[in-house]
């Protein structure tokens, strides 16, 4: 399985993943791995916040290689822009332990951690498979943010607007709720 | 043109740009923990406070008062999100894609009068 992901595949070039596509997966991949182990493994949970932002950016450069643009500018916007400002400001902002505290790894739940996640792995793993295993991937060669612009600018223009008053309505929620008084 | 292996091509710019920052830093603090003279003392490695002995430690959890901002950032953030597809095809849409876009500004700056007027940008 990692033999194929390194190997030149049999198809166009522009059909397929090209090599240098596959190794820069399999650093993201594994950069994404480790960062992910030290979130759930980090005894300091400001540090752990900081290494989700490693694993969002591996998130972000995945997109990249799949050529979604635009959602790697969202990913890199919004996950690592405004998620971790909350994650930090929730850190500070609650009674959480600042600084090292040890309990936040427990070292007896990492055999159901493993475990946990090896039927994720299997779960999801199988659904992608069933549903995908056949299909072979033809990226469109088009300008997907600007397609993605004149979909939202003649179908969606309504819902578009909509998005601002949900926004409005979320915005003024959150200021009803911060205040103390 | 534009195939898979020419759009990774142009972020391969990014990745050399970054590589190139990041040795560029490397570089300059390697040569600057060569040339300058080590004496290490433990009062050199204390947090400098005006020249007062630090209190406790650095991990301490403190009040933050803009955290209103923060939630303002996010919603901001979104509508970026928004702006950015827009961006790229605004000269096609002209006048109509201004509309569109300054409607959708406008009501969610509606939420920042909103904010203002209620008083929590201030500093407290």
């Amino acid at each position: 399985m990692i033999a194929s992901l390194f190997a030149a595949q049999a198809c166009a070039p522009s059909e397929c993943f090209a090599v240098p596509a596959n190794i820069a997966f399999g650093i993201c991949a594994l950069l994404m791995i480790g960062a992910a182990i030290k979130v759930v493994t980090e005894t300091n949970i400001v540090h752990a916040a900081l290494y989700l932002v490693v694993v969002l950016a591996g998130v972000g450069v995945n997109y990249l290689i799949l050529q979604a643009e635009f959602l790697a500018v969202t990913q890199f916007l919004v996950y690592i822009g405004a998620i971790i400002v909350l994650f930090l400001f929730g850190i500070m902002l609650t009674r959480a332990p600042m600084g090292r505290s040890d309990d936040l790894d427990n070292a007896k739940l990492r055999p159901a951690g493993i475990g946990a996640a090896v039927m994720l792995l299997v779960v999801l793993g199988g659904a992608l498979l069933s549903s995908f295993g056949e299909t072979h991937l033809v990226f469109s060669t088009a300008n997907s943010t600007t397609a993605l612009s004149d979909a939202v600018f003649n179908q969606y223009l309504i819902p578009f607007e909509v998005v601002s008053v949900m926004l409005l309505a979320a915005l003024i929620g959150a200021i009803v709720l911060a205040r103390r008084d | 043109m534009s195939s898979a292996s020419d759009f990774l091509r142009e972020y391969l710019t990014v990745l050399i740009l970054g590589g190139v920052g990041a040795a560029l830093v490397g570089l300059l603090l390697g040569a600057s923990h060569l040339l300058r003279p080590a004496r290490r003392q433990p009062g050199k490695s204390l947090t400098y406070e005006s020249g007062v002995d630090p209190v406790g430690t650095g991990w301490t959890q403190s009040q933050i008062r803009y955290y209103v901002f923060a939630l303002l950032f996010v919603m901001f953030d979104v509508e970026a999100v928004f702006i950015f597809p827009w961006a790229t095809r605004l000269e096609a849409y002209g006048g109509f894609g201004l509309v569109e876009m300054g409607i959708f500004v406008f009501i969610l700056l509606l939420g920042l009068v909103y904010a203002w007027r209620k008083g929590v940008l201030k500093w407290v």
